[in-house]
């Protein structure tokens, strides 16, 4: 009798290398791709211990969080020169800042092949799931798991729970996968994937692009999720055509045979499922400080009546940061800066969204706005269509690739009190400085808002 | 590690849902490598932006500086997989944290540090909470990992408290997770020398 797997069992099988003696299970990596912020502390640990790296030819770092994305400043972060120290003392690759290959680490590991269907891969960063759009198991880990990993390629846990979500309906205009994210949050709340390894499927993430799928896989890690997958499917294999240099032509025969068998079975079972109505959806906006409080741009912001309950608490703190109004729109409010960029919108497919929007117009004269490729390939792309002159025609900054504004890292911070359009995944208080309210909203929305000045519903346009 | 056994202290209560690891500890702590993380903890509900006492916020009072035990709401610790969170609790005093739920990454990034999380449900939450809710707050709070119970000043239970055994048995032995995992080095060669033509490709080098 065949036991009926999802595909999270079938790559959890494939990856089980056994149990501890506390009994937990020891799951291999087959990739480990880390970025310089965590590099200083964890390899004196491993220094310090004396322990080596397992396997040195299964790594990689990236240089992305502390990049200054801003064109011709060569500022070089601490984090940087030591993380260069260190590469070269482990004798570890490293993509650094000037190379061809640069990104934020979760487009590197896509665009490099580091990311493939059903194979393993462990960063030290909680948007990990981003390649789990290619049928990739991704773990997301703290600095110590790191140091775990290089010692031992593998990391150790019980195993998660699985919940399925189903995706159905047609799109309405404006709405793209980043809306999708957002809604799915505001109606479950940013612990509902706590623990469970989720599965997005439907006819809507059939029709999907790649890119768009991992914008959605991107923002699982904001619901609470552990880790995301998407089946892969011709559309996967189609994209990852051009890179699979490291296997010959009878190796990439074999993974296709064996990539076309990884999908859940039918008749599989999980601990929860969900099925999402996307005709109800239109374009997103965050009101407050986390992505569950997001509506219908044209919806109201909601009221919370429950005085006592800790949601009150916690709804009104973010109102009163964001300088908004419970039962108010938030169309017409005044912005100050718009950032297209991070590891949710900065692929090829957002550049061109938010391109179109704009072309041939110029942005308010009270906004800043900046573009923050993904990667050097994904600008070279950009520029190679255009779309590089469009923005700046608009009046947009054109930058090299980075985590930039995202996360701040960098100093790309913008100014208390400055209200601030963003297409990255956390609109958390003082993240993109302290005071800085932040909503998080699609490319095509951003670029509509960063035109008008003023907070405003794309589909109106489109 | 430290071992984790029992645990006397103040407890300071800090009761709101979803605090990720962002207002724990901001990037500008993560940037400098040397940065002093627990100045860090909290660093902009403790202080205004000319750098001014808050002295609203529980941690700048007094009265709970020497506080080991932190009481959160849901969800505690979301966000950032930064462990810089967990290092600033700790460097701060923190031994122990009891929360309505966390974070899956944190919850983990704690148990590597060897501090203890300790899940409650609503009830049992709200029987502590009514304890120890006042912000001045003479009750003192013993965690006991071995009984898994916790106990008031006067030595009565309040409740028992659930943890997952392997957890456990980390905290208490003080067990080292590298270690740990390095005993099974023969299982990871095993797999690693398996012979399909799928395993081979999984290891293909990438250097």
């Amino acid at each position: 009798m065949n036991i009926v797997k999802t595909l999270f069992d079938k790559l959890w099988d494939l990856h089980l290398v056994g149990q501890r003696s506390d009994g937990k299970n020891i799951i291999y990596i087959d990739r480990h791709v880390i970025h310089e912020l965590h590099v200083p502390h964890t390899f004196s640990r491993l220094k310090k211990s004396n322990r080596s790296i397992h396997r040195r030819d299964l790594t990689t770092i990236v240089q992305d969080h502390t990049v200054p994305t801003r064109i011709g400043v060569e500022l070089i972060s601490d984090h940087i020169k030591i993380t260069r120290k260190f590469a070269e003392k482990y004798h570890i690759k490293l993509i650094d800042v000037n190379s061809d290959e640069h990104g934020i680490v979760h487009i590197v590991s896509s665009e490099e092949g580091y990311a493939l269907p059903g194979f393993t891969l462990a960063c030290p960063d909680s948007h990990a799931s981003t390649v789990g759009a290619l049928g990739c198991l991704a773990f997301a880990c703290g600095t110590s798991e790191l140091e775990h990993i290089l010692a031992t390629q593998s990391i150790v846990l019980n195993k998660p729970k699985q919940m399925k979500v189903s995706f159905f309906g047609k799109l309405n205009a404006g709405v793209t996968s980043k809306d999708l994210a957002l809604y799915l949050i505001s109606k479950n709340g940013v612990d509902a994937g706590d623990g469970y390894v989720v599965e997005f499927s439907g006819a809507v993430i059939d029709a999907m692009k790649v890119e768009e799928r991992m914008t959605l896989c991107n923002m699982s890690i904001e619901w609470g999720c552990k880790t995301c997958l998407i089946a892969p499917d011709e559309t996967v294999f189609e994209w990852l055509k051009n890179k699979l240099n490291i296997f010959n032509e009878n190796e990439r025969a074999v993974l296709l045979t064996w990539w076309r068998t990884l999908k859940s079975d039918s008749d599989a079972i999980y601990d929860k499922e969900l099925e999402i109505d996307c005709s109800v959806i239109y374009p997103q906006i965050t009101w407050g400080t986390d992505p569950s409080q997001s509506i219908n741009i044209h919806d109201l912001i909601p009221i919370d009546n429950d005085e006592n309950s800790l949601s009150y608490i916690k709804n009104s703190k973010s109102i009163k940061y964001m300088g908004v109004e419970a039962g108010k729109s938030l169309l017409n409010l005044k912005i100050d800066f718009v950032f297209i960029g991070s590891c949710s919108n900065s692929r090829i497919n957002d550049l061109r969204d938010a391109a179109t929007v704009i072309k041939g117009k110029f942005i308010s004269e009270h906004v800043r706005a900046i573009v923050v490729p993904g990667s050097t390939k994904i600008k070279k792309q950009a520029e190679s269509e255009g779309l590089d002159k469009i923005f700046i025609d608009a009046g947009f900054e054109w930058r090299n690739s980075g985590c930039s504004m995202c996360a701040g890292a960098n100093g790309d911070v913008g100014k208390s009190g400055e209200r601030i359009i963003s297409t990255s995944n956390r609109n958390f208080e003082n993240r993109q400085g302290r005071g800085v309210r932040t909503h998080l909203t699609s490319p095509k929305t951003a670029a509509a808002i960063a035109i008008h000045g003023y907070i405003f519903n794309v589909s109106e346009i489109l | 590690m430290k071992k984790f056994t029992t645990l006397t202290s103040k407890v300071a209560p800090y009761i709101q849902n979803d605090i990720n690891t962002d207002q724990i500890i901001p990037s500008e702590f993560l940037k400098d490598i040397n940065a002093d993380l627990k100045f860090g903890l909290f660093a902009y509900l403790r202080r205004n932006s000319k750098g001014e006492s808050l002295k609203k916020f529980i941690l700048e009072k007094d009265f709970f500086i020497d506080s080991k035990i932190l009481l959160v709401g849901r969800n505690f610790g979301c966000g950032s997989s930064r462990e810089h969170a967990v290092w600033a609790l700790q460097e701060f005093g923190f031994l122990c944290i009891i929360a309505l739920s966390f974070s899956e990454l944190f919850k983990n990034n704690c148990l590597k540090n060897g501090i203890l999380t300790i899940e409650l449900s609503e009830e049992k939450f709200l029987k502590l909470k009514d304890i120890f809710i006042d912000e001045i707050n003479f009750n003192l709070l013993t965690v006991d990992l071995i009984n898994q119970t916790l106990v008031d000043q006067t030595g009565n239970e309040i409740s028992k408290f659930d943890i997952d055994i392997n957890s456990k048995l980390m905290l208490t032995q003080g067990l080292d997770e590298i270690d740990l995992t390095l005993k099974e080095l023969n299982k990871i060669k095993n797999w690693e020398s398996k012979l399909e033509p799928i395993s081979l490709l999984l290891q293909k080098s990438i250097a």
